[in-house]
């Protein structure tokens, strides 16, 4: 079966970079511009791992967290935050949040693609 | 039975008890002790012999006329959420040790009250009481063998040693602590205990009748349903019986509440306020048990007997007239138990009333002043001891004088009526704060000497002078005043009757007096703290206005002989420290007055703590006058001390100035992180698309489709215009908001530079097909920086672009001369902005909830540069407000 992965992110240009990498890794890739939208699909599908960006308008990436660890549904469901927010602070409070992983932006693609294998395999 | 056998096992029963109340005065915090089901067990203490017996005789004699005194307990039990919750918390905030401290303390702590409420509890209980010891003295009778038994003298009836033997029973447990207000477990165990008791033996022998002497309920039904006057025993007869069970019902309502074991029972042994919640179902489940078999046994005990016997010890003879003495042994147990914990309980509340409101505050005060603590702790405790053998001998005496010619049934309902005189005072007061001292102590006493006439003194008469007069001819032969028939009312049975009059006398005059008195400060005081129960701490803090004066060290003094050094010391550090004040505090406030007060109303009652606090401290009363004087006085003070204060306001206002700076300066450092924060975020997003696009298209080159590597290529591109436009701008706002930028300011035509504007935009608008159409062409010359009043113009014509919807789009700019100043605007006619995001979006970086723009086309930046400008050109800037669509931006730049 097809790994899915939920992008959530309102900068367009690096959503496309981040979906061209997972789609070339196999991976059935959903892509929401805000909280409210990846709220809104995780209604209808059920992804292995969710990459979700801090600062974003509507419902922020922390909330969406919230939200998410709310549903019964997702309890198997890997969240990792890729955001700018890189103060030791940030850090703690999104893993404290639940978390699974916190990468910070710019990144490297070989990294994220091999750090998000590492938690769905 | 022999009489010796019987009275061994009367012994080893109470040794028994014995043993039971000192395992559970031994493990008082064991869950055995303090849970839900012995706490409504205890409340049982209701079926007395008079239940156990009584009500058997009744059903008898007049079939289901004793329904009404189990059904008023069964109406009232699930109001004890609300009702008794409430009475209980007040009684744990004022450390209330009977119903009497409740009553008095509720109308202003007054002694005589007190004493009144007491001495009615003592009217009503001792007959109570003298009843147990009839149904003993009976049933032990009716066990015996020996037929020759007849107590001649005190010495000889085995009643009179019962009677001890409860009293030292009562005294024992009764009295462990001077603190009438500390629960006392041994002896609730004990009665819980017996409460299974009873209610399990008169089970078994209603068992018993009904299906071993008899075939089932319907055997009894059909053999007693030919008898003559069946039909009169199973139905009410009209109007008349209707009002007699609503009475009847009233009555015992109040009863479950305010006498003075049931007081003792629910509310002063309250462990847990949520074991109510467990007690409003499981006591009127208890109820019904005890009452399932009753009839069934009455109407056997006809079938068997006629009228050939006592009816009310039918459950007795039964089982002794089919030779089964142990079934009957066990019955006698069931009654004694139902005895015992009636007296103990109804004592034990009684000593306590008797000794804290009567003799302590009517005699003893002064000696305890004198005394040392131990010696004091001491006399309270035999205070009570005396008084728990003084009432229940009298009781006894009561018993051999009166109640051999009554019948339980009566002597318990005259118990109620008399009783029930407390329930205005106590319910109203509860939740009305205009009840008063005064009308309480009326109502009261009008209520209770309506009962007295009307109940007590027909049959004491009766007695003593042999005739019925005083019933046939009323007092004075004055037909209106007969005591049965009140004012001709002459179809309610005596105790309806009694019950009628006085409960409409006692709450006229409650109601009456209250209406037209007021009761002094401190009275209202207290009837606040009750009746807004759930706000006491701030009303108890507030206190009274309170003037008098008095020393720490003379309260401590008056603490120490009641608690010991110890406590008291420990209870003062406590009390200072909750209220924020020194350890060593001089004079004592109105807070600590109460405090104490409180401190020693377990020991020796409200009334009487009220009246030893008041002996150390010069209190005096307080007039409206003097109220208002006092208010006078404390004005004049403000006027001298104006000098003083107008120094000290400058004094704060200086160090208030110096507060804000500091603030001003945090909010400054907290500002530049944030501001830093936010651009190196602004910064990394088009980075890190460029490095991720480019990391992509270095890897992958060959099999990357041709248009998707073209697109990654325009985003870099893009990205690197945004990185670019990002730093640009914010070096020109750093510079702006720092005040470094000088304007270039020239005497030029404004027209021409919007013209210039336009045209520098145009290519994006035609691209979108929106129409800029320019309103006013009238040239206007003024001062201003031309290059950045170009950019203004250029920001607010490129945010119109981006919100407008593209073909029917369209961008009016205008320009109006005003007084001193010109004013130009830009309107758009696209989605416009929403009224909450007006007042932010020219904060920097301020991203609106509602935008959905392609994200790399701002910076965040722009409107907050232009802010800037324009105040620079000492312009102002806004959004028009109301505006019907779109979004019409505004500025103006001055002119002299």
């Amino acid at each position: 079966m097809k790994k899915k992965i939920l992008i959530v992110d309102d900068e367009p240009n690096i959503v496309m970079s981040l979906e061209y990498t997972f789609k070339k890794q196999g991976f059935e890739v959903f892509i929401a511009r805000d909280g409210s939208e990846a709220l809104e699909i995780l209604k209808h599908h059920i992804p292995n791992v969710i990459l979700l960006d801090v600062m974003m308008p509507n419902v922020d990436g922390y909330q969406t967290l919230t939200h998410i660890k709310n549903m019964d549904s997702l309890k198997a469901t890997k969240v990792v935050f890729l955001t700018a927010k890189n103060k030791a602070s940030d850090i703690e409070k999104g893993l404290k949040l639940g978390a699974d992983k916190y990468l910070t932006k710019p990144f490297s693609v070989k990294k994220i693609v091999s750090e998000i294998l590492e938690l769905v395999t | 039975m022999n009489n010796y056998l019987l009275v061994i096992i009367i012994v080893m029963y109470l040794a028994v008890l014995f043993y039971i109340a000192f395992l559970a005065e031994k493990k008082r915090q064991s869950k055995w002790v303090n849970n839900p089901y012995v706490y409504t067990l205890s409340l049982a203490v209701y079926c007395s012999a008079w239940t156990y017996y009584g009500s058997v005789g009744i059903a008898a004699n007049s079939g289901i006329n004793f329904l009404p005194i189990y059904l008023g307990p069964v109406i009232a039990a699930p109001l004890w959420i609300v009702v008794l919750r409430k009475i209980i918390r007040i009684s744990k905030q004022h450390k209330i040790s009977s119903i009497a401290d409740f009553i008095s303390l509720r109308y202003g702590n007054s002694r005589f009250l007190g004493a009144l409420v007491t001495i009615v509890c003592l009217f009503g209980t001792l007959p109570y009481i003298s009843l147990q010891l009839k149904a003993v003295s009976e049933t032990f009778e009716i066990m015996s063998d020996d037929t020759s038994y007849v107590s001649t003298t005190v010495i000889d009836d085995s009643t009179f040693y019962v009677a001890l033997l409860l009293a030292i029973f009562a005294t024992f447990f009764g009295t462990q602590n001077a603190d009438a207000s500390e629960k006392h477990k041994g002896i609730i165990a004990t009665v819980a205990f017996e409460s299974v008791l009873k209610l399990v033996f008169f089970l078994a022998i209603g068992i018993y009748v009904t299906f071993y002497l008899f075939d089932g309920t319907t055997d009894i039904y059909n053999q007693i349903s030919v008898t003559e006057n069946f039909k009169q025993l199973t139905t009410l007869s009209g109007i008349e019986d209707g009002f007699n069970w609503f009475f009847l019902i009233g009555l015992s309502f109040m009863a479950i509440f305010l006498l003075p074991r049931q007081f003792q029972v629910s509310v002063l042994e309250n462990n847990r306020e949520k074991h109510l919640k467990k007690a409003i179902w499981l006591f009127p489940l208890y109820l019904l048990l005890f009452n399932l078999f009753v009839i069934f046994i009455a109407w056997a005990g006809k079938l068997t007997f006629g009228e050939t016997q006592n009816s009310e010890y039918y459950s007795l003879l039964l089982p002794l007239e089919n030779r089964n003495s142990f079934l009957a042994t066990l019955v006698f147990l069931g009654g004694f138990s139902a005895v015992i914990s009636m007296v103990i309980v109804s004592t034990l509340a009684l000593s306590t009333m008797v000794s804290n409101n009567l003799i302590i505050p009517y005699g003893f005060l002064e000696k305890f002043i004198k005394n040392q603590p131990e010696r004091n702790s001491k006399y309270i405790k035999n205070i009570r001891r005396i008084s728990i053998f003084t009432i229940i001998i009298t009781a006894y005496f009561f018993y051999v004088i009166f109640s051999k010619e009554l019948s339980l049934y009566s002597i318990g309902l005259i118990s109620f009526v008399i009783i029930s005189q407390l329930g205005p005072s106590f319910f109203i007061g509860l939740y009305w704060n205009r009840g008063s001292s005064k009308a309480a102590t009326i109502g009261i006493l009008v209520g209770f000497f309506i009962a007295i006439y009307t109940l007590i003194l027909p049959f004491t008469l009766q007695v003593y002078t042999g005739t019925d007069n005083f019933t046939q001819f009323g007092l004075f032969g004055i037909s209106a005043l007969k005591p049965y028939a009140l004012f001709g009312i002459d179809f309610l049975s005596p105790p309806a009757h009694a019950f009628f009059w006085s409960m409409t006398f006692n709450i006229m005059s409650y109601l009456v007096f209250s209406l037209t008195s007021k009761g002094n400060y401190r009275e209202r005081n207290y009837a606040e703290m009750f009746v807004d129960s759930n706000n006491f701490t701030t009303l108890q803090d507030s206190a009274l206005v309170w003037k008098g004066e008095a020393h720490v060290a003379d309260i401590k003094n008056v603490l120490i002989r009641f608690l010991g050094e110890k406590r008291a010391t420990r209870a003062l550090k406590i009390f200072f420290t909750k209220y924020k004040l020194p350890q060593d505090t001089q004079l004592a406030d109105a807070r600590l007055i109460n405090f104490s007060e409180k401190l020693l109303t377990g020991s020796i009652g409200s009334a009487s703590a009220k009246i030893l606090i008041a002996s150390v401290v010069k209190e005096e009363q307080i007039s409206l006058v003097e109220v208002l004087k006092i208010l006078e006085e404390s004005k004049e003070n403000i006027v001298s001390n104006k000098v003083l204060l107008e120094k000290s306001n400058e004094l704060s206002k200086l160090s208030s100035k110096l507060k804000d700076a500091n603030e001003e300066l945090l909010t400054k450092d907290k500002q530049k992180d944030e501001f830093l924060d936010t651009v190196a975020h602004e910064l990394k997003t088009p980075i890190t698309g460029i490095r991720a696009a480019t990391e992509l298209l270095m890897d992958e080159d060959d099999e990357m489709p041709k248009d998707i590597k073209a697109q990654f290529l325009k985003n870099i591109l893009q990205d690197s215009d945004r990185l670019g436009r990002l730093i640009h701008n914010i070096l020109d706002f750093e510079k702006l908001e720092t005040g470094r930028l000088h304007l270039d300011m020239q005497y030029q035509d404004l027209q021409k530079t919007i013209a210039k504007a336009i045209s520098s935009i145009s290519q994006i608008a035609s691209k979108k097909e929106v129409k800029i159409i320019n309103n006013n062409r009238h040239s206007f010359k003024t001062n201003y920086d031309e290059d950045r009043i170009l950019q203004v113009l250029t920001n607010l014509l490129s945010n119109a672009i981006k919100f407008c919807n593209p073909k029917i789009g369209q961008i009016i700019v205008d320009l109006k001369l005003g007084n001193a100043l010109v004013e130009i605007s830009v309107s758009d006619n696209g989605k416009g902005i929403p009224e909450e995001d007006q007042d932010y979006i020219f904060d920097k970086f301020y991203q609106s909830k509602h935008q959905n723009t392609i994200k790399p086309e701002g910076s965040g930046l722009g409107l907050a540069i232009t802010k800037q400008i324009v105040e620079k050109h000492n312009g102002k800037i806004w959004v028009k407000k109301d505006v019907k669509k779109g979004a019409t931006f505004v500025f103006t730049i001055p002119f002299k």
